[in-house]
């Protein structure tokens, strides 16, 4: 009697074959449940290797819809899905793939009047999320549900890889950062940056932990597993504390609460630097993108300083101006004046950093120079002024 | 007296703090000053100051005093490393090690290295 449908010998033949898998192995797969949360750059990766491998049941859950600039990393979504739900998105090319595969596509954020409900119904969970009060609250659910957190993180070049709530001991995320980080210190993937096959590796090894521990073939040490993808090696494993007595999770003591403000708790929403950029200011202190496409054309000398990191100001710039990135301009901004008395216009992407170059700009000079920032930065000069002009 | 020679890693974005320097060696004499000073005199070897063996958490104190480029509270807080960084000790979580207390030994291997959030 077989527990398997008989077209899966020949799907799975070559994992089945291995010794650690096997038949039963197959059998656990097809029994196993995980739900993915986050359907990005790590969630992409993570459920397709979990699809392929014939896990019977996976919850996709993601309430962000797909946007083009997804596309670099977040290989399940195409063209044609943009606009779409990521859940919705990833199922569909999910399906394609593996049709036998059972997928819950769900729509919504995960909070905390909703996790354990939402995650309940899985064996194993996946953090494959980019922020973190979400980090937190998988981990505080894990622990309550009583049930493994593979934890994937990734930014610019550097992943980083975890199994929490696992084994006799092993730490949960409270255990190893019982604080958050300062919020200023926080930073998302648009603002740092994030590379398509650094995700995509930390995502593929999110879903062999998972199935690694659904085989039992998982050693239940507590590591943490740093990805450096321009290092040598690129790959470093460290051993990890074991849980913390005083853990406010996991510990002898638990005390979270289950409506425990997240957001609030790690320093607040972050911030909306579009929305911020786009502030008007004091008089006479912000510029809009159209006042400067008139000073510009009117031919009179003025002078303008782009604050942007080198490598931004490198992929796109307003004819004539100058790149003086924000640190090097607040370290000695009245070098940045040249002697003659034009109007300087200072820009960034978004009209944040050049509010503040603006600011240190004023703070020193003597005399008749009018410095001013450019409301909404180069992303309203493109949507306002020049819709050549690249946005980023 | 004995120098010690360590090898000092930054990742997850503490590098950005240290010159975007990714590794450094640092030299401590193997005694330093009870009062947890970093400046040149004090770790002089015939500076009558009170010593104790170089720790973790003096080598903390010593990169914000000595190589930090940026604001300090970007890697210190309350006398200790901000919340969100992880020290390691030769590839161990430094908790295992005795957190700041952790004598420091020649060649030992020191890394600090942020929590990534992004996915
Ligand atoms: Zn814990």
């Amino acid at each position: 009697m077989s527990a398997l449908p008989l077209l899966d010998y020949q799907r799975y033949g070559r994992q089945m074959i291995l010794d650690g898998i096997g038949f039963p192995g197959q059998v656990k797969l097809r029994k196993a449940s995980v739900a993915v949360v986050g359907a990005g750059g790590l969630g992409c990766p993570a459920l397709q290797y979990l699809c392929a491998a014939g896990i019977g049941r996976i919850g996709i859950i993601d309430h962000d819809r797909v946007e083009l600039s997804n596309l670099q990393r977040q290989i399940l979504h195409t063209e044609e899905t943009i606009g779409l739900h990521k859940a919705e998105s990833a199922a569909r090319a999910l399906k394609s793939m593996n049709s036998d595969v059972l997928l819950d596509v769900q729509t919504v954020a995960v909070v905390a009047d909703n996790a354990r409900e939402l995650l309940a119904p899985y064996d194993i969970l996946l953090d494959c999320t980019d922020n973190v009060p979400t980090r937190y609250l998988l981990s505080d659910t894990a622990v309550a549900l009583g049930k493994p957190l593979v934890s994937g993180a990734a930014q610019k070049f550097e992943g980083q890889l975890s199994v929490f709530n696992y084994g006799a001991n092993g730490p949960c995320y409270r255990c190893l950062y019982p604080t958050p980080p300062p919020r200023e210190t926080v930073g998302s993937c648009a603002e740092l940056g994030i590379f398509g096959v650094v995700t995509g590796t930390i995502g593929n090894l999110q879903a062999l932990e998972t199935i690694k521990i659904i085989l039992g073939l998982h050693d239940e040490t507590p590591a943490l597993l740093i990805f450096s993808a321009l290092g040598t090696p690129p790959f470093r494993s460290i051993k990890l504390r074991s849980k913390k007595e005083s853990c406010l999770a996991c510990g002898k003591s638990p005390r979270i609460p289950s409506s425990t403000d997240y957001v609030q708790f790690c320093g607040g929403p972050a911030p909306d630097w579009v929305s911020l950029g786009q502030s008007s200011g004091k008089a006479n202190q912000r510029a809009k993108v159209e006042e400067l496409r008139q000073a510009i054309e009117s031919g009179v000398e003025l002078s303008i300083i782009d604050v942007r990191p080198p490598t931004e100001f490198g992929i796109c710039q307003l004819p004539g101006s100058r790149n003086i990135p924000l640190k090097a301009l607040l370290e000695d901004p009245k070098k940045c004046i040249d002697s003659g008395t034009e109007p300087v216009y200072v820009v960034c992407r978004l009209g944040n950093d050049s509010q503040i170059a603006a600011k240190a700009l004023r703070s020193q000079i003597e005399g008749e120079i009018t410095v001013k920032d450019v409301i909404g930065g180069l992303q309203a000069w493109s949507k306002e002024i020049d819709p050549s002009f690249p946005i980023y | 007296m004995s120098q010690l020679s360590l090898k000092v890693e930054f990742g997850g974005g503490i590098e950005l703090l240290f010159s975007k320097k990714h590794t450094i060696t640092v030299e401590l004499p193997a005694l330093v000053p009870t009062d947890d000073s970093t400046d040149d005199q004090s770790l002089m070897e015939d500076t009558a100051k009170e010593k104790k063996p170089a720790n973790l958490a003096y080598l903390v104190l010593y990169l914000r005093d000595r190589l930090l480029t940026e604001r300090a509270e970007l890697f210190v807080e309350n006398g200790t490393v901000r919340p969100g960084i992880l020290v390691l000790v030769n590839d161990t979580d430094w908790q295992l090690e005795g957190e700041g207390d952790y004598e420091l030994k020649d060649k030992d291997n020191i890394v600090f290295i942020s929590t990534l959030h992004g996915g």
